[in-house]
């Protein structure tokens, strides 16, 4: 037992030299210091690593020198607009910035869960914001957000497994390939998903046709015979490691992965494809609306934008970082050489943004993947085997059973 | 009997409040949001509504009895073997397994994958050794490997508990009376460790049934789990009551089943780990 | 059949450990890849300490590791005491099963019901409940709890109750009485109770899960959120740093405890 004693007393030990250790740290940003609450997808912002620059820690340290305020920012992420309405609509939690999609900004200003922002008015490095990305459907009167990134989706394949000369590339319908079998990758959210069978089939992504979604449902449960998966993050993974041939994905993602794999190739399909612009937003709950602002003009500031850019290599709305000739060059040597074609040249007339669907129509969505999702294409054999284990089971219980009864008439 | 003092008999006054508060309670509310449609009207929709998912409790529980059944397999010999080593031997080996408990099941898991993948590290071996390449990851098999594989120290853990408890003069007894070591093994120590196998078996099977981490990554996310089901719920809020139903069938089914297995331990401890 | 046995024990022990071999060589990899490995390197030891979130998740399973095994400790040993001493079966036998529940019960309903709980209290008025540290340190302290009275339980119960009685009638007041002879006599029970629950909680993911909030991350919860994205390659820095620091803890107890061994025996020979 002393050597369980020890050993406690030993990892306590460890545990507050690490505590103390970093919240020494903390209380070094001294006393009457804000906390910023920042909001927003994982890995989408220059953290410092690889030698960036650290966005937050830099805001920190403009709010000390020019506006003398001790500010910490409380940075967090999230995986899914959808866990971030689910934490926004819960009212369990506050915010200050949160860096939502069209559609989701959308739903969540309807719903009365933004603070106005005025950002013509309030944010004075707004005016570097190309004027395509202001005004879009979501956010018409330039109310509630001021862009952050935009991206579209595209398909990547390895051209290593994939044939160069395949006839279906450049269409939607290589996902559909029955030549890759096994190779293709999905994404795991109902509204990537069928968006790919939607634009495939040609029709409208915020259809509220239910016959459409029926068809776009069953060309995925069609899909589901060749898909190796459902995924999200293991398709970094499994395409740098050659482990799946196709996959539709974020085009900024995709050059993350040809970082570690070359023979990867990207395309707009030419049925059209997904647009998205994420744009950073203040919650109605905040207790920090001045400083918020402030966060929000300084991401918007030329060095700390192109360190976003550059690090998370999706295209910037923000003149400052598509017009400056440094991150051009940065993105077409060290990226990919078609970096900026990919990211900014694309023919916007074939592109469609999310719309925020109607209550109905989400329900409906939500219950159709539900069924693709639970429709099984495993074998009889598991059952068999199942079947198999319960049967021995049973038989090796009887057995005892059966022994002990015999044992027990020997005592009688 | 002495009367018992102030502490004694308040002394679990803090825990009672505790769990009723903390594990009452949430059950209760389990109980009725599955009751319940999103309005809080009382609805009978939700259990109705889980015919649908008969198919996937099936297969859920096939997936936990064949990964509990390998565990069983290869996990009884090797605390058998383990019991059998000098004590100090014991003691390091026990905290060898308990090791991979200490790092996150999510890493572990992952890490299984990177090794199972089409061009991950077996593949690349197999490819050369002039093999052909074996497709894991996004079969049955491998959400089964990794069950296996993450729970096989429930499984040890406590069969190897109630095997070192056995009394070393029962093995003198048998093998005075003619039995070898394989009859001893058959006849003494099987009898003797049945209630660590029976709490092995629980502790596998529980995770196994409910996991959705593994069925995830490792089923490629193209087969449901009632754990990845659950889990879907409770992303949308307008789901929560359905959620609800399906965690309740399934603890009714777990419960009676621990209820099952543990009538066949007579112990009432049920040879909890360390 | 020895030599077999023993080949088996180490075949088990060498695939269960495959894994965590491979996060450890691969996390001195330079390229961020589990596939190929292009060169040794200590980069993402650098990143893993220059990324003051991941720290901060370390931090926080920390602080939520010690303190709710130490909040169940505490809670859990009472409530043994109360369960040993008390004399109404059906209160023993209801106290029991209750705090089995979260232990029988998947830890997705556990969680799951958590979650429920939680955000039906924050629908009351003038109820402050926040997802975040304390919704967290709630659950980790109720699924930490039957883990401790187990392993206390049994300690009170093997208590020779003589010592008690002895100590009561050479005056000691029952409190005193509990801590200098019923609290020693417990404590092996108490401390490897702290220990499981520490681990518990530490490694718990699933509860987590459905009761966090965003701004207390853990450190498991904070690899899942990295889905959408790419999980850090530092990630695997911090678990090979785990699982050297572990060994080397687990070898020091172990060899200091050998040393102690020896001492008994030579003290005894003497």
């Amino acid at each position: 037992m002393k050597k369980l004693l020890t050993a406690l007393v030993l990892i306590l030990m460890l545990a507050c030299l690490v505590s103390c250790g970093t919240d020494g740290n903390k209380d070094s940003a001294g006393a009457g210091s804000t906390t910023l609450y920042v909001y927003n997808w994982g890995e989408y912002i220059s953290d410092g690593s690889e030698d960036s620059l650290d966005s937050n820690a830099a805001f920190e340290q403009y709010c000390k020198e020019e506006l003398g305020m001790n500010v910490k920012v409380n940075y967090s992420t999230y995986s899914s607009n959808e866990d971030l309405y689910a934490k926004l609509s819960s009212g369990s939690v506050s915010y200050d910035v949160v860096i939502p999609s069209d559609y989701m900004i959308a739903r969540l200003a309807a719903e009365g869960l933004l603070c106005e922002l005025n950002p013509e008015q309030t944010v004075a490095n707004y005016a570097y914001i190309d004027d395509n990305f202001k005004g879009l459907y979501y956010d018409e009167n330039e109310i509630w957000s001021v862009p952050y990134t935009y991206g579209t989706v595209g398909i990547l394949y390895n051209t290593d497994i994939v044939d160069p000369a395949d006839e279906n590339i450049g269409s939607w319908s290589l996902m559909w390939d029955e030549d890759y079998t096994g190779n293709i990758l999905q994404f795991n959210n109902p509204r990537d998903a069928f968006g790919t069978a939607q634009y495939a089939l040609g029709y409208s992504v915020n259809s509220d046709k239910e016959s459409e979604w029926q068809e776009a449902l069953s060309l995925l449960k069609e899909q589901k015979n060749v898909v190796q998966g459902y995924v999200m993050d293991e398709i970094f993974n499994k395409m740098k490691g050659g482990s799946a041939a196709i996959a539709a994905y974020y085009a900024g993602d995709f050059f993350t992965m040809y970082a570690d794999n070359e023979l990867l190739d990207f395309y707009h399909p030419v049925e059209g494809t997904n647009v998205f612009v994420d744009a950073m937003c203040i919650p109605a709950g905040t207790k920090n609306y001045d400083l918020a602002v402030e966060y929000i003009n300084f991401m918007l500031s030329e060095e700390v934008a192109i360190a976003n850019a550059e690090y998370i290599c999706y295209a910037s709305p923000n003149r400052l970082v598509y017009e400056n000739e440094d991150y051009i060059a940065y993105m077409e040597e060290e990226v990919h050489p078609e970096a900026i074609d990919i990211l900014y040249n694309f023919d916007m007339g074939n592109m469609e943004f999310y719309h925020d669907l109607s209550e109905e129509t989400r329900l409906m969505m939500n219950s159709l993947w539900e069924e693709l999702k639970i429709e099984s294409k495993i074998g009889i054999s598991i059952y068999i085997i199942c079947a198999a284990i319960v049967l021995s089971l049973g038989a090796a219980l009887t057995v005892t059973f059966i022994k002990k009864k015999i044992r027990e008439s020997y005592y009688d | 009997m002495n009367k018992r003092s102030f502490l004694e008999r308040f002394a679990a006054v803090p825990h009672t409040v505790w769990a009723v508060l903390f594990i009452l309670a949430p059950l209760l509310f389990v109980v009725y949001f599955a009751f319940t449609d999103t309005y809080g009207n009382f609805t009978l929709d939700n259990i109705t509504m889980l015919s649908s998912y008969t198919h996937i409790f099936l297969l859920s529980i096939c997936f936990a009895l064949i990964a509990t059944a390998i565990c069983l397999v290869i996990g009884y010999p090797l605390a058998y073997i383990i019991s059998q080593l000098s004590p100090r031997r014991q003691k390091l080996l026990i905290v060898f397994l308990m090791l991979p408990m200490w790092i996150s099941l999510l890493i572990r898991t992952y890490s299984l994958m990177a090794i199972l993948d089409n061009g991950g590290l077996l593949n690349s071996l197999l490819v050369s050794l002039g093999l052909d390449k074996v497709k894991i990851v996004g079969t049955s098999g491998a959400v089964i490997l990794g069950m296996v594989y993450d729970f096989l120290p429930y499984m040890v853990l406590p069969i190897y508990t109630s095997m070192s408890k056995l009394d070393k003069r029962y093995y003198e007894a048998a093998s005075d009376l003619g039995c070898n070591s394989l009859k001893t093994l058959f006849r003494v120590t099987l009898p003797l460790s049945l209630p660590g196998v029976i709490s092995g078996i629980t502790m596998v099977f529980v995770p196994s049934i409910s996991t959705f981490y593994i069925s995830q990554k490792l089923g490629g996310g193209s087969f449901d789990l009632i754990g990845d089901t659950i889990e879907r719920q409770f992303k949308n809020v307008s789901t929560y009551n359905i959620g609800a139903a399906i965690s309740l069938v399934m603890m009714i089914l777990i419960l009676i089943s621990v209820a099952v297995m543990n009538r066949f331990s007579d112990e009432d401890e049920g040879g909890m780990i360390v | 059949m020895k030599k077999l046995s023993h080949a088996y024990m180490w075949v088990v022990f060498a695939l269960l450990y495959a894994p965590i071999l491979v996060l450890v060589l691969f996390s001195f990899n330079r390229a961020g890849s589990l596939n190929h490995f292009s060169g040794f390197s200590l980069y993402w030891y650098r990143e893993l300490f220059r990324d003051a979130t991941a720290l901060a998740a370390l931090r926080n399973s920390l602080v939520l590791a010690v303190s709710s095994s130490l909040i169940a400790t505490v809670i859990g040993t009472l409530a043994a005491l109360g369960i040993d001493r008390t004399r109404s079966k059906f209160l023993k036998g209801s106290l029991t099963s209750v705090t089995n529940i979260p232990m029988m019960n998947p830890d997705i309903v556990t969680g799951v019901s958590m979650m429920l709980l939680f955000v039906a209290a924050a629908s009351v008025p003038f109820l402050p409940v926040r997802f975040g540290f304390t919704t967290m340190l709630i659950a980790h302290t109720t699924f930490n709890l039957p883990y401790i009275i187990l392993s206390v339980l049994p300690r009170f119960r093997q208590m020779d109750t003589h010592l008690r009685e002895a100590a009561l009638d050479l005056g000691c007041t029952p409190a005193k009485t509990f801590f200098k002879v019923e609290l020693p006599a417990v404590l092996p029970g108490i401390v490897s109770g702290l220990m499981i629950g520490f681990t518990l909680s530490l490694d718990d993911f699933v509860i987590s899960h459905f009761v966090s909030s965003p701004d207390f991350q853990t450190l498991p919860l904070y690899v899942y959120n990295q889905t959408a994205h790419e999980i850090k390659y530092s990630m695997y820095a911090l678990c090979a740093l785990m699982v050297f620091a572990i060994l080397a803890l687990l070898l020091a107890v172990n060899f200091a405890g050998a040393k102690g061994e020896k001492k008994q025996k030579n003290g005894g020979a003497a």
